[in-house]
């Protein structure tokens, strides 16, 4: 069986001026949201409160919740649904970060039971205080700068044999964000700069195919945090592992046409850098494809099966798997002609 | 003897790399690389055998998360600027002791801001006696201020920034193994305590059930003091106001377990502090014979006993009051010198307060408060519920994919599939191997893994058909297939992996989970594709001389 014949030939590069302008749309999209919205909606990993997940042993409903959560100074949490409508299960959300040694639970547990004339069962208790909230928030940030960081190092390492000249780059900004994160400089603005040092130096160091897959990372990611943001989706210390895999997963995409550039770059060396790129991409397109597939399929069972906890992060994989393909495709290898245009004009 | 972890880490690497350096394959070493494979896969499923059957074989469990299990993770903030204050007290009081010893006289004598002495003396001859006491006795205070205004000295003392780092970080250190002795006592299986930066401690209690409890034991400070009652002020006028230096006001608080009322009594009491807990040997719930309710029997050490019968002695016929963690438990009149060396706590409690009481006691006050920064609590149910519902996705998931493998591939489909469940079986081996915890989105990470360790072998396959279409033979078309496609499969790996390592450096507790799941998934799928499923086809092609590939 074959869904891509062998010869497939569609011209994907010709079309990267079409991509750019879809990308570059999805992208302001994205941002525009997270303006709206006033940054990504913070889960109480990251931005400290108390989270209880209570389940009735028969349908209750909002409105006695609410007052029941009301007599016990609650009254301004958020109840919502949770999982399977059978379920009977309900997330209670405050921002309020309570110290729960007054036994709290069974405070909750009592003015419920009192105010829905039900059992309840508490099943789980989180509380995030402020401060720990902020801790996760700025650990996350780092943590994605650095997986960039040290992915691109490996890339210009593996593909250009700048493993001196990256490294000391990424020694370099490494260093600088970490003094700077010592001297209190507000993080999130801390790694915005980062990231966009980090661009420039590989725009002018020439390190192409680490940019191509850095950009395309940034954009994958922005885009994912964007639909969240749209959506109105919490971010919660999962999301953060989802977006983590993703990076993981369209460099998986992107290395692999990169690494048949390389090798037809060889073959080819007459031809137009568009043409070898462009064959690359089809080339190896029945194996983008398939494995998007088999990845597809197992994120979307989780998402379908696999229970509240985990859906949504297995909605943003879903997100991921599907903008990742697409932008190795149309963001990672149009990126390496980017320098092939700037040689012929001079 | 190396730690199990490791040992199987090691042996995982040899076996790896062993396999790799027999990848220059011929039909010689073909049933070498057989053995090998077997072995890998054997030691695979003996470590797995304890969590299928626990009796087959003495090795550990997989361990399971907080999140999957049910249990609680708490973390804790130890305040350590109180061990400080608490120390500059201390100080202070002795400063005081001094003072009426040397018959020095002083204006003003007290702690003020938190961790700062302010000493206000007139007179010559007072000020030479404290200047001279100061070189003496207090010779690590540092001296922030003086100004000396119509004869009147004003000094402002406190503990160097080293000294008061030491004390810190000695607190938590304390505070540390205080929470550990208290929760070995209150018996959890396998808690997992440990400090995080300077003054964090994070605490994990698997299994937990009555969390309300387990809290008020871990953050209670139990820091147990024998005050004096003030009788020679007005308790009421120190209620409006007028509290008189080296005293305060401290409150019994008690409640009715009938009534459920709860009653304050305020109690003037001196400051100083005449024995504290630390000098105790044991502490045993009892139960008073004539009421019939709990109470906490203590009993001193040689040197705790002796100052309680001085103290006792010293102080007959006035009140000594029992103060924890500052409220008044009770304060009886002194009637004789108590020599025994023993005291009862009485108060009202339950059974359970009773005991939860002694085991704070025996295990040690901690030397400051502590906070609670983040709770994280799972039912049982819960993580039975989690654990079915992530077994049924990867079923699913795995069944959809495999399925899908056959109908592409046809029978290299079935090398691949065969590739796939051997992976989860490698997975499933590092995490008993490794002792690694296996939480909820961990399982989402094997789940991933399926999905993407099929990838390596779609790699080959399709490299392996671009071979056959320009005319090569089957094991002409593998082996170009295989050579070619190492290397990719190598580098988009290596990135994944990069990606898992930053997320276990930065992760806690389940996101951990899922890295390690997703670093073994990625290098055992590297093992099965290129070691695994390439034996298969070199079986097929080398040694049955197999003519044809369904691929």
């Amino acid at each position: 069986m074959q869904f891509i014949k062998p010869d497939i030939n569609i011209n994907f590069v010709s079309k990267r001026k079409i991509a750019f302008f879809i990308s570059l749309a999805m992208i302001l999209v994205s941002i525009a949201s997270l303006l709206i919205h006033k940054g990504p909606r913070y889960g109480i990993d990251f931005a400290g409160g108390t989270l209880i997940q209570v389940k009735f042993s028969v349908p209750a409903s909002l409105n006695n919740i609410k007052s029941g959560l009301a007599a016990i100074d609650l009254g301004k949490s958020s109840v919502q649904q949770f999982g399977d409508q059978r379920d009977n299960e309900y997330l209670i959300r405050t921002d309020i970060s309570i110290t729960t040694s007054q036994g709290f639970s069974s405070k909750v547990q009592k003015a419920l039971e009192a105010s829905t004339g039900n059992e309840v069962n508490i099943r789980r208790v989180e509380m995030v205080g402020p401060q720990v909230g902020k801790d996760l928030r700025e650990k996350a940030l780092f943590a994605m700068f650095y997986a960039l960081l040290f992915i691109t190092i490996y890339i210009s390492g593996r593909f250009e044999l700048k493993w001196v000249l990256s490294g000391v780059m990424a020694g370099a900004l490494m260093g600088a964000v970490y003094l700077l994160s010592v001297f209190n400089v507000s993080v999130p603005y801390l790694i915005a700069a980062a990231l966009i040092v980090t661009l420039l130096l590989f725009w002018f160091l020439e390190l192409k195919y680490a940019m191509g897959a850095i950009v395309a990372l940034i954009h994958d990611v922005t885009i994912t945090v964007g639909i969240f943001s749209i959506f109105d989706i919490e971010f919660t210390l999962p999301i953060i592992a989802a977006l983590l895999t993703i990076i993981g997963y369209s460099l998986n995409d992107t290395i692999i046409i990169f690494d048949r550039i390389r090798e037809n770059l060889r073959k080819y060396h007459k031809n137009p850098l568009e043409f070898t790129i462009n064959r690359s991409v089809n080339e190896t397109l029945s194996r983008t494809i398939l494995t998007s597939i088999t990845t597809l399929v197992v994120v979307v069972a989780l998402f379908v099966l696999g229970g509240g906890i985990i859906h949504d992060f297995a909605f943003a994989m879903i997100i991921g798997v599907i903008i990742g393909t697409y932008s190795s495709v149309y963001v990672a290898s149009p990126i390496l002609l980017a320098w092939h245009g700037r040689g012929r004009k001079k | 003897m190396i730690e199990p972890r490791l040992q199987f880490g090691l042996v995982a690497i040899i076996l790896f790399w062993t396999q790799l350096q027999e990848r220059k394959r011929s039909l010689k070493n073909l049933s070498w690389r057989a053995v090998s494979v077997i072995a890998v896969i054997v030691i695979a499923v003996i470590y797995i055998l304890p969590t299928i059957k626990p009796s087959l074989w003495p090795h550990k469990k997989i361990n399971l998360g907080l999140d999957l299990q049910g249990g609680m993770h708490l973390a804790l903030e130890v305040d350590t600027e109180k061990a400080v204050e608490s120390t500059i007290e201390r100080i202070s009081q002795e400063m005081r002791s001094f003072f009426k010893k040397e018959h020095i006289r002083h204006i003003e004598l007290n702690r003020i801001d938190g961790s700062r002495i302010s000493v206000q003396l007139q007179g010559q001859e007072n000020i030479d006696g404290f200047e001279k006491l100061l070189d003496k006795e207090f010779k690590n205070l540092r001296i922030l201020s003086r100004s000396t205004h119509d004869g009147i000295l004003t000094m402002m003392l406190d503990l160097p920034d080293k000294e008061s780092d030491q004390i810190k970080k000695l607190a938590t250190e304390q505070a540390l193994e205080t929470i550990r002795n208290r929760i070995d006592q209150f018996g959890v299986s396998e808690p997992d305590i440990r400090q995080q930066g300077e003054k964090r401690i994070l605490i994990q209690l698997p299994g937990i059930k009555d969390t309300k409890r387990a809290k008020d034991l871990i953050g209670r400070t139990a820091l147990l003091e024998f005050k004096l009652v003030d009788e020679t002020h007005d308790l009421n006028s120190a209620l409006q106001g007028n509290v008189p230096p080296g005293s305060e006001v401290l409150y019994g608080i008690k409640e009715d377990p009938e009534t459920r009322r709860v009653i304050k009594t305020p109690y003037l009491i001196k400051k100083r502090t005449l024995l504290t807990g630390a000098h105790l040997t044991d502490a045993k719930v009892q139960i008073d014979s004539q009421y019939n309710e709990p109470y906490v029997s203590i009993n001193f050490d040689k040197k705790g006993g002796r100052g309680f019968a001085r103290i006792t002695g010293a102080n007959v016929k006035k009140r000594l009051a029992i103060v924890l963690d500052k409220k008044v438990h009770s304060a009886p009149v002194i009637q004789e010198k108590i020599t025994g060396g023993q005291a009862r706590i009485t108060g009202r409690f339950t059974t359970e307060e009773a005991r939860d009481l002694a085991i704070a006691l025996r295990a040690g006050a901690l030397p400051a408060p502590v906070n609670i920064l983040e709770e994280r609590t799972v039912g049982p149910s819960l993580g039975t519920d989690s654990i079915r519902k992530g077994l049924i996705s990867m079923c699913v998931g795995g069944i959809l994919v495999i399925l899908f493998m056959i109908v592409y591939y046809r029978a290299s489909g079935l090398i691949a599939d065969f590739a796939l469940i051997l992976n989860i079986i490698l997975i499933a081996g590092g995490l008993a191997g490794f002792q690694a915890t296996l939480t909820l989105p961990g399982i989402a990470g094997i789940i991933l893994t399926i999905g993407m360790a099929v990838d390596a072998n779609v790699l080959i396959f399709e490299r392996i058909r671009e071979e056959m279409s320009i005319g090569k033979t089957p094991r002409a078309a593998v082996d170009a297939g295989y050579d070619r496609a190492s290397l990719t499969i190598l580098d988009a790996n290596v990135t994944t992996l990069v990606a898992a390592l930053v997320l276990f450096q930065f992760g806690t507790g389940p996101v951990k989970g899922f890295a390690v799941t997703l670093s073994l998934g990625v290098l055992s799928s590297l093992f099965t594709a290129l070691i695994l499923s390439r034996l298969i086809f070199d079986y097929f092609l080398v040694k049955l001389k197999s003519k044809s590939l369904s691929i």
